[in-house]
Formats: C-alpha cells, sequence, structure tokens
C-alpha cells in the first residue's frame, strides 16, 4: 500500500482499497464487496450515532464500490447529510457523492437543493464553489429550474470571489445546455458580455466558453461580444511568450483562451465594423506568420498548443469564406503539414483541408495537393488517416480530376480496411456518375466496384447504374455488351448476375447480331449463374427470361422448358413458383403483340435523388457529405449566417427557385423548413432538401419494381390508395397571410396558387405544371368539400383538359363563395397516368377564413370601447406559445396585414404590442374581430388574444394566426 | 466535451467523469466500446478517432490511457494539450503521479479534475490557480482533523 501522500488518513477507506485490489477472483472481489456493504448498512443502521469522519470515509467506500461498476442501493441520505456538515472535507465527500450517483428521488433532490441553495448563500467561495459544482455536475432540470435565476446574479455581481465568477459561468453554461428554458436573458447578458475584458485570464476563459454557448442560440444579445473578442485576441497574439506568465503554456500564450475567442467568433459572419474586421484579419496573419517561426521549444506541448490556435484560425477563415488571400494562405500552411512527421497534424490537415474544398476561392490550392494525398491513400499507416484522406478526395473532386481520382480509389479499395469499403464503394459510384462525361467510363466504373468489392455494393449502388443505362440510350449497347463480357469470368459477385440479368433482359438484343453473344449463349451464360444465386437474384433472372421471350423468340421454347421444371413450377419458394407458373402461361397464352406489349423496354426512370448520395448522407451524416455547393449552402444557412449576404431570417425572405419562372408568378414562397426545390438537370437532385411534399412516384429502388419489370413496363395500373394528404397543415399555414405562390411540388408536378378575394367571394387560379418531358393523361383535379364544409363554402370551377403535354401547363379557376364560417379547408385531389404508372395527390387548398377579411381603421377609444364589449369569455380565444421565427416587428406588422385585419398603430399604450381590427364577411352574417398580439422578447414567447362576436370565428382566427409567427 | 474516461492497459476504468447525463447502461456499454477501440490501436496511431457521432481524443501516459470525446466543432489539439495538463496537475499534486496514486485517492483525483473542468468546459488553464484551490481545501481539511489511533482507524477501538 502506497503512502497516502497528502490531506486526510481515511485508513479504513485505503485498506479496503487494497483488499480488493488483493483479491485474486471477480468471486472474491464480490465477497469482500458484499462483506463490506454488509458492514456499511449496519452501522448506518446501527444505534449508535456515527460521527460526520466515518460517515464520511463509508460513503467514500460506497463510492469507491460503484466506481468499480456495483450497485449502489442506500447511503444517499448519508451523503445528504454530509452536505450540511460544517467541516470542508466532509461537505467534499458528500458533493462528491451526489454529483457521482445522483438519483432522481424527489424527495432527497429536495434536501440537496436546500444544501445548496444555503451554500449558495454562505458567502463562503469555498463552499459556493463545492455547491456550483455539484449543480453542474448533476445539471438536472430540477436543478435548473431551482437555481439558473440565482447563478446569474452571483455570475455578474461586483463582490463575487474571481474563482467563484469562474464556476459560475460555466455551471450556468452547463445548465443552459441541458435546460435553456430555465435561464432567462436578462440585463445579465450585457454585464457577461463584458467579462471578456475581466483583468483576470481565468475569468475571461470561463466567460468566453459561456457567452459561445449562448451566443448560438441568441445571436442578437451577444452581439457586442465580436469587437471585445477581437481585442481581446488581438492582445494574446501580439504579447510575448512571457508576458500573460502562468496563462502561458511551453511558451504559447493562452492557447486556450485563444482558441475559445475564434471558436466564439465563428458564430457570426465577418465583423460589419471596417476597423474591428482590420484588427482581426491582423490576427489571423499575425497566427498564419507564426507557423512559419522556428519553435521556441522542442517539446511537442509547444507545437501543439500552437497549432492548436493556428487550426482553430483556419476554421474561423472557412468559416467567414470572404479573404481569399486568407484562405490560400490557411491551404499553403495545411499543405505543408501534409507531410509532417507527426501523425497527428496529417491527420487535422487533411480533415481541415476538406472544408477548405468547398470553399470557390481556395477549391483550386486545394487540388494542387492532389498528389500529396493520393501518396497518403497509400502509404498511411493508421486507418482513421487514410479515411480522412479518402474523405478530401472526395471533397477535392471536380470535372477536371474525376478520373484519376475514381482510378485511385478503385485501386485503393482493393486493399482497403473492411471498416470503410463500403464507404468507399459510395463515394466512387457517386463521383462516378457526377463527373461522368463519357457514360461508357461511368459503367465501367461500377462494374469494376462490383467486381472489386462486391460484398459491398449495397442495392442503391446497382439499382443507380440499371436507371442510368434505361435512361441513356448512348449507353446501352455498351452496358450490354460489357456486362455479357464481365459475366463470362468463372466466379462473379451476385451483384454482377443482377445487374447482367437486368440489362440484358432489356437491351441483349444490341448485341445478339454477334455470333459470339447470340441469344442462346446470352440465356445459357445467365442460366448457368442461376443456381449459384440466392432466391432474389433468381426471382429477377426469371423476369429477365420472360423479357427473353419477347425479344428472342428464337429460344422461347429453350426458356418454356426452364420455365416448366419441377426445379422452377414446383419450388419451394413461393414467389419463385409464381413467377414460374405465370411466366409460362404468359409465353404459351399471349400473342406476340400482347407479348411486346406486356415485356416492353421499362420506360426512363424520372430523375430524382440519388439513392447513394442519400446513403452516404445517412451513414455520415450531412455534414460530412461534401459537395461543393451544397456544403455552402449548409453553412449559410448557420443560424447567425455565414456570410454577409445570407439570409438572417429565412422565414421572410423569398429566393427566386427556377419554378416560380414556370409559373409566372414572380417569387416562390419558401417556409424556412424547406429549403428550395432544386431543379438541376444534373442527376444528383438536390439531397439536402428534405422538401416536405415529397411524394415518391416510382420507385425503381423498390425491388418489387426491379423484379417484375413485366409489371411496371405494362399499361397494367398499380391501384395505390390515395397519398394522404400531404403535410396538410404545413401547406394552410404558408398562405394564411399570402395569397400567390407554390403549394405544392414533387418530381413530376408542381401546383401553383393566384388568389384574390372580396369580401365574401373570391376567385382562385390553379396552376398545374407538368416538370417532366413525358405526357400526363387521364389528368383529373377534383375538389372535395366535406359535408359540413359543403354547407359554409361554395366552390365552382371547371374540369381541366386531361392531357398535360411534357413541360406545358394547364391553369384552372375556382370560384369562391363563403356562406358561414367554416374551420376546415377543402381538398384538391389530383389523379393522373404517368408512364404507364397511377399517380394520386391530395392536398389541401388553403382557403381559410381570413381570406374574407375586410379591415377596419379605428381610433384608440373606439378600439377598447369595443374590446370591452365583447368580454363574454366565449368571444375571447387567447393562446400563448413560442416563436418559431425571430422576433422581428415590421415582419410582424406585414403579417398582421397580410392576415387581413387592419393594423391600428398608437392604439395599445405598449408600443411594443400590436393590435388590428376587421370584419369577417360571409354571405348570411358580417362579424367584427379584434385581435392583439403581446410579444414577449426575453422568452421568445407570444401571447394572441381574439376576440369576435362568434366563438368558432374567434378559434378559427386564432388557430391560423398562431401559427404565423 | 461529452466524457472524459481514466482506463489501464488492462482494460480497468479508473476514473470517469459525464459531462451530459446518460443511464448508467449506456454509460457502461459506452466505456466498453471505447476502450476495446482505444486498446486495439498501436503506439504511432494518430492520437484522434471518429467515434458515433463524436471526436474522441486519447493519449497514453505510462500505463493509463487518458481518453476525451469531444464534439465535432471541438479542437482536437487543444484537448490533447488539457489532457497534458490534467496529468501535469495530477503529478505536481502526487509528486510523480502513478496509477496507484489514482486508485488509492480516486476522489482527490476527481477534486483535481472539478478544479480544472466544469461542465465539460476548461474552468482555469493556469496551474497555479488550480492548485492553489486544491491545497487550500487540503489545509482547510487538516486543520478540521484531529488525529486518531490506528486502531480507530481500522474499526477496531
Amino acid at each position: 500500500m502506497p503512502a497516502v501522500s497528502k490531506g486526510d488518513g481515511m485508513r479504513g477507506l485505503a485498506v479496503f482499497i487494497s483488499d480488493i485490489r488483493n483479491c485474486k477472483s471477480k468471486e472474491a472481489e464480490i465477497k469482500r464487496i458484499n462483506k463490506e456493504l454488509a458492514n456499511i448498512r449496519s452501522k448506518f443502521k446501527g444505534d449508535k450515532a456515527l460521527d460526520g469522519y466515518s460517515k464520511k470515509k463509508y460513503v467514500c467506500k460506497l463510492l469507491f464500490i460503484f466506481l468499480l461498476g456495483h450497485d449502489i442501493d442506500f447511503g444517499h441520505m448519508e451523503a445528504v447529510n454530509l452536505l450540511s456538515s460544517n467541516r470542508y472535507t466532509e461537505k467534499q465527500i458528500g458533493y462528491l457523492f451526489i454529483s457521482v450517483l445522483v438519483n432522481s428521488n424527489s424527495e432527497l433532490i429536495r434536501l440537496i437543493n436546500n444544501a445548496i441553495k444555503n451554500d449558495l448563500a454562505s458567502r463562503n467561495p469555498t463552499f459556493m464553489g463545492l455547491a456550483l459544482h455539484c449543480i453542474a455536475n448533476v445539471g438536472s432540470r430540477e436543478m435548473a429550474e431551482a437555481f439558473a435565476g440565482e447563478i446569474p446574479k452571483i455570475l455578474v455581481a461586483g463582490d463575487t470571489m474571481d474563482s467563484v465568477k469562474q464556476s459560475a459561468a460555466l455551471c450556468l453554461l452547463r445548465l443552459y445546455r441541458t435546460s435553456p428554458d430555465f435561464v432567462p436573458m436578462g440585463d445579465w447578458t450585457s454585464r457577461v458580455v463584458h467579462l471578456l475584458n475581466d483583468q483576470h485570464l481565468g475569468v475571461v476563459t470561463a466567460a468566453t466558453s459561456l457567452i459561445t454557448t449562448l451566443a448560438q442560440k441568441n445571436p442578437e444579445e451577444f452581439k457586442t461580444s465580436v469587437s471585445l473578442a477581437v481585442s481581446r485576441l488581438s492582445r494574446i497574439v501580439t504579447s510575448a511568450s512571457t508576458d500573460l506568465q502562468d496563462y502561458t503554456y511551453y511558451f504559447v500564450p493562452a492557447p486556450w483562451l485563444s482558441v475559445k475567442l475564434l471558436r466564439l467568433l465563428q458564430c457570426y459572419p465577418p465583423p460589419e465594423d471596417a476597423a474591428v474586421r482590420g484588427r482581426l484579419t491582423e490576427c489571423l496573419e499575425t497566427i498564419l506568420n507564426k507557423a512559419q517561426e522556428p519553435p521556441k521549444s522542442k517539446k511537442v506541448q509547444h507545437s501543439n498548443a500552437k497549432n492548436a490556435v493556428l487550426f482553430e484560425a483556419i476554421s474561423l477563415i472557412i468559416h467567414h469564406d470572404s479573404e481569399p488571400n486568407l484562405l490560400v494562405r490557411a491551404c499553403n500552411q495545411l499543405g505543408q503539414f501534409l507531410q509532417h512527421r507527426e501523425t497527428n497534424l496529417r491527420y487535422l490537415a487533411l480533415e481541415s483541408m476538406c472544408t477548405l474544398a468547398s470553399s470557390e476561392f481556395s477549391h483550386e490550392a486545394v487540388k494542387t495537393h492532389i498528389e500529396t494525398v493520393i501518396n497518403a491513400l497509400k502509404t498511411e499507416r493508421d486507418v482513421s488517416v487514410r479515411q480522412r484522406a479518402v474523405d478530401l478526395l472526395y471533397a477535392m473532386c471536380d470535372r477536371s480530376n474525376a478520373q484519376q481520382i475514381v482510378a485511385e480509389m478503385l485501386n485503393y479499395l482493393e486493399t482497403a480496411d473492411y471498416s470503410i469499403r463500403e464507404e468507399i464503394v459510395l463515394k466512387v459510384a457517386i463521383l462516378a456518375e457526377k463527373y461522368a462525361v463519357d457514360y461508357t467510363w461511368y459503367v465501367d466504373t461500377i462494374l469494376n466496384l462490383i467486381r472489386i468489392a462486391g460484398d459491398y455494393v449495397s442495392e442503391e449502388v446497382w439499382y443507380r447504374v440499371i436507371q442510368i443505362v434505361i435512361n441513356r440510350d448512348d449507353v446501352q449497347g455498351y452496358a450490354a455488351k460489357t456486362v455479357f463480357e464481365a459475366l463470362q469470368a468463372p466466379a462473379c459477385h451476385e451483384n454482377l448476375v443482377k445487374v447482367g440479368g437486368y440489362i440484358l433482359g432489356e437491351f441483349g438484343n444490341l448485341i445478339a447480331g454477334d455470333p459470339r453473344s447470340s441469344p442462346l449463349i446470352q440465356f445459357n451464360l445467365l442460366h448457368s449463374k442461376f443456381h449459384l444465386c440466392s432466391v432474389p437474384t433468381r426471382a429477377l433472372l426469371l423476369s429477365t427470361y420472360i423479357k427473353f421471350v419477347n425479344l428472342f423468340p428464337e429460344i422461347k421454347t429453350t426458356i418454356q422448358d426452364v420455365l416448366r421444371s419441377d426445379s422452377q413450377l414446383k419450388n419451394a419458394d413461393v414467389e419463385l413458383q409464381q413467377r414460374a407458373v405465370e411466366y409460362l402461361r404468359l409465353s404459351t397464352i399471349a400473342s406476340t403483340d400482347i407479348l411486346a406489349t406486356v415485356l416492353e423496354e421499362m420506360p426512363p426512370f424520372p430523375e430524382r435523388e440519388s439513392s447513394i448520395l442519400a446513403k452516404l448522407k445517412k451513414k455520415k451524416g450531412p455534414g460530412t457529405v461534401t459537395d461543393l455547393e451544397e456544403i455552402k449552402k449548409e453553412r449559410n444557412s448557420d443560424v447567425n449566417g455565414g456570410t454577409e449576404s445570407t439570409p438572417v431570417n429565412a422565414s421572410t425572405v423569398s429566393t427566386p427557385s427556377p419554378s416560380a419562372d414556370l409559373l409566372g408568378l414572380g417569387a416562390a414562397p419558401l417556409t424556412s423548413s424547406s429549403p428550395p426545390p432544386s431543379t438541376t438537370g444534373s442527376l444528383l437532385v438536390d439531397v439536402f432538401s428534405d422538401s416536405a411534399s415529397v411524394v415518391a412516384p416510382l420507385a425503381p429502388g423498390s425491388e418489387d419494381n426491379f423484379a417484375s419489370p413485366d409489371l411496371a413496363s405494362s399499361e397494367v395500373v398499380s391501384e395505390e390508395p390515395a397519398d394522404t394528404v400531404h403535410d396538410a397543415d404545413e401547406l394552410i399555414h404558408k398562405f394564411v397571410c399570402k395569397n400567390n405562390g407554390v403549394l405544392f411540388e414533387n418530381q413530376l408536378l408542381q401546383i401553383g396558387l393566384k388568389s384574390e378575394f372580396r369580401q365574401n367571394l373570391g376567385r382562385m387560379f390553379i396552376f398545374y405544371g407538368n416538370k417532366t418531358s413525358t405526357q400526363f393523361l387521364n389528368f383529373t383535379p377534383t375538389l372535395i368539400c366535406s359535408d359540413e364544409l359543403q354547407s359554409s363554402l361554395n366552390l365552382q370551377t371547371k374540369p381541366v383538359d386531361p392531357t398535360v403535354d411534357g413541360g406545358a401547363q394547364v391553369q384552372q379557376v375556382v370560384n369562391i363563395e363563403c356562406i358561414s364560417d367554416f374551420m376546415e379547408a377543402p381538398i384538391l385531389n389530383i389523379q393522373f397516368r404517368y408512364g404507364g404508372t397511377f399517380q394520386n395527390i391530395s392536398v389541401k387548398l388553403p382557403i381559410t377564413l381570413n381570406k374574407f377579411f375586410q379591415p377596419t381603421e379605428m381610433a384608440s377609444q373606439d378600439f377598447f370601447q369595443r374590446w370591452k364589449q365583447l368580454s363574454n369569455p366565449q368571444q375571447e380565444m387567447q393562446n400563448i406559445f413560442k416563436a418559431k421565427h425571430p422576433m422581428d416587428t415590421e415582419i410582424t406588422k406585414a403579417k398582421i396585414i397580410g392576415f387581413g385585419s387592419a393594423l391600428l398603430e398608437e392604439v395599445d399604450p405598449n408600443p411594443a404590442n400590436f393590435v388590428g381590427a376587421g370584419i369577417i364577411h360571409t354571405k348570411t352574417t358580417q362579424i367584427g374581430c379584434l385581435l392583439r398580439l403581446e410579444p414577449n422578447l426575453q422568452a421568445q414567447m407570444y401571447r394572441l388574444t381574439l376576440r369576435t362576436s362568434k366563438e368558432t370565428v374567434s378559434q378559427r382566427l386564432c388557430e391560423l394566426l398562431s401559427e404565423q409567427f | 466535451m461529452r466524457f472524459m474516461l481514466l482506463f489501464s492497459r488492462q482494460g480497468k476504468l479508473r476514473l470517469q467523469k459525464w459531462y451530459l447525463a446518460s443511464s448508467e447502461k449506456e454509460k457502461k456499454k459506452m466505456v466498453r466500446e471505447l476502450m476495446q477501440v482505444v486498446l486495439a490501436r498501436k503506439p504511432k496511431m494518430c492520437s484522434f478517432l471518429e467515434w458515433r457521432d463524436l471526436k474522441v481524443v486519447y493519449k497514453r501516459y505510462a500505463s493509463l490511457y487518458f481518453c476525451c470525446a469531444i464534439e465535432g466543432q471541438d479542437n482536437e489539439l487543444i484537448t490533447l494539450e488539457l489532457i497534458h495538463r490534467y496529468v501535469e496537475l495530477l503529478d505536481k499534486y502526487f509528486g510523480s503521479v502513478c496509477e496507484l496514486d489514482i486508485i488509492f485517492n480516486f476522489e482527490k483525483a476527481y477534486f483535481i479534475l472539478d478544479e480544472f473542468l466544469m461542465g465539460g468546459e476548461i474552468q482555469d488553464t493556469s496551474k497555479k490557480s488550480v492548485l492553489k484551490a486544491i491545497e487550500q481545501a487540503d489545509l482547510l481539511q487538516e486543520e478540521d482533523e484531529s488525529p486518531r489511533s490506528v486502531l480507530e482507524e481500522m474499526g477496531l477501538a
């Protein structure tokens, strides 16, 4: 047993720990522990009151037992008792026990909170420190509720000791992370920002952490921290290595604080003030310059600390993405690190360069390092470093170097670690598709992928190659020839059989002229693989065979013989048996014409999101799927705006999207939740936009579509039930405060609206745009009103032309009459046929009660007089809710006006509140409405009150308007 | 930082500090999984790895692995130095620290860590400030501790 070096002599504890260490087996250890637990339990239960020291010792033993991994179900009360001890060491052990073993027993929490409260009020800095540590360690919601209001006061009080301030700042940070709703913003925030100027660097360090966390969610509130952080940073980077005394770490001045300040600045766009901006640029340049200076020490700690600051500075430069000069310098610096002898630096340089590759300013500079990165792939001994190299190659890939990068990745794949093979396969597949100029290269690449790493080629990858071959007739003959050749190999991967089977079934005729690949040879080749394949692949091959019956009538009897054999017709697998029976029958009874129709070539797949990219994204998380434009888009949508031009308030900004032109409605409306629908010509349709209203019309990815091509290609209608009404209320809410915009969009169809209302009448123009190049047939939009709605809303319209040509647009006019007030919205159902499949879409049509609003101006006195008249509880409807969008006065005003009521200025005594008035017109009656909206900026909440002469109207208007803020 | 672990080459957990609440079961699972990953790595490999949705920074000092799990945007190198600073603090306090010191004085190791880190963020980077806080506490301790006989200690009195 080693001598206990300092402090107390809890020898009993040391003896116990020794005993445990001497146990020869797990059983012996458990036995010893049980003995001890029994001992402690009897002491705690004994009549003799234990003194503080014994209590401390036993609690400490329990803690040790718990940390060994055993359960502890008693002793909590004794630990809580220790909290109120006046002896520091007893209190300390009590707090440690609570921190490690807290349990949600409410009675205990109350006692613990009481003890903490006493210690916080004790004005004894050591006790306060213990209490704050305990709150931070437990960090539960109960603790947050009890103390989140108190801690800011301690933090900014003038007489608080520095060490307590540090603890208070981090304690608050911890509570904010778990329960931000309990931490009220307020006057204290500006005082916290000024802690950045504090003389004590420890206080500044703790405060910077807190401010960074808070600023991420409340950028406005902490905006002033930018200039303070810049000047603090500037003072640090220009100080001599000894100026900061104990805060200098291996000759690097305050590295932790520097990193934290640089991190804080990444919550904001580049400073607007030119002076601040200039000073920051100087700092960043100084940091970059220092990297070139000879090291002040040979110790690794020196270079690590220095480079930690450097990497954080580079992150900031990339985040700002506005200074080409700095970006290129950063890239050169990282380039040097790529060849550094420290593995850690090579790893970080590869990682950091990945993000640099996505900046337009530095993309080219990154590309110059391609040889080094390829070399890293070949020579790095650590798989995690090689993984970073793969990521970087993927990020730096563009049309100019795609062939080289894909070739190198394929090369590496032959020997790559199993853990990262699937990811490399996905990446190669994506790059090959994205940058394919020549699709024969694409086909070769994918077949190579299957050959080299067939087990890691997921379904998405081989589905994709088939989609592309089917959609591009210039590559079909080549694909058929290539798969035919690949299938000649004695052992080929089952995925190759799938691709080969499918492609030959469609396009085998294109190579049948060559006697070396005659129909019979093709069939025999495929059938030679049949028995080695799994059931799904065999099912696919059966479909290929029936397709062959159509393509090559000369081998029909051979195929029928195969289908007729017992191993098919009596197969134990139901799917195989059924296919064999049906295909055999089809080939026997159907005429050549019917066969030709039923087994026609597959129609082109609709262009849609690449399932491969979606998969990679799922695998790696969106941030890591590097794509030049996407990354930028993502970064720009950062909470506080990545660049100056970035819209901070997504909900109010209309981005022109290509779809808007189609309708000629001007800018398309966007909700903050759905990014602009991308209509890029590339096959890789924007995967980052999880457009809320997407239906998957044809699912080429599903096994069924592939396994039974005959069904999909024939005129057989797959009668799917109508999709559920699309994100019903979401769409309605988009249109409550405005009349024009895009209502719905998927890969096939776009629906736009333009409407006008006067009193109880309205007219709505619905535009249907065909986004594909194929005709829609039997196009039938229908308006559906429930019985209840029919009595309050009268809709009239004429049917539209049942054929919508590719790229064309048709218009439908709906005349609307509001008879009485109503709650629900009518449903627009659209059915049509596209490329042999039946489409069925339903969306709610945004005809809402507020559309029949007429604004009424009135003076303050009138308003309040009427307000009082409507004081019957049924007439009032109130809703208190959290702001969903930034609380901007001008936008709020615009929304209230858009809602249809008049916005009454200078009516409410509190200028921050909004009031409005108007009349709802229906055929039968007119209903006066008053509304009042009270924002609470601190809590980010609103209270909305509606008073009208009719209960249902108050209720509906309140519902509709609440969703808008 | 999400959590910090200290474990031995034999896979014995010596210290665990969690900065985000998770269930005991989940903690045990994470510890087991991460120890396996880290112990399997060879000496010259890089100190960072991706693990679940976190980044792991680890360093071995003699027989002990110090291992921190940090978030995606956190700085790896400064975390590596944070580990080093903690080791320096332990070293200074115990005087050439070894694994046994941490086993027998586990509560001290926790106290020092608490003075250094709070809520997963660094509280003070100055070695002097942290040690001053700990030593002050020790002084308080010695003052209010009256000497006891060995027998009493063993619970035999």
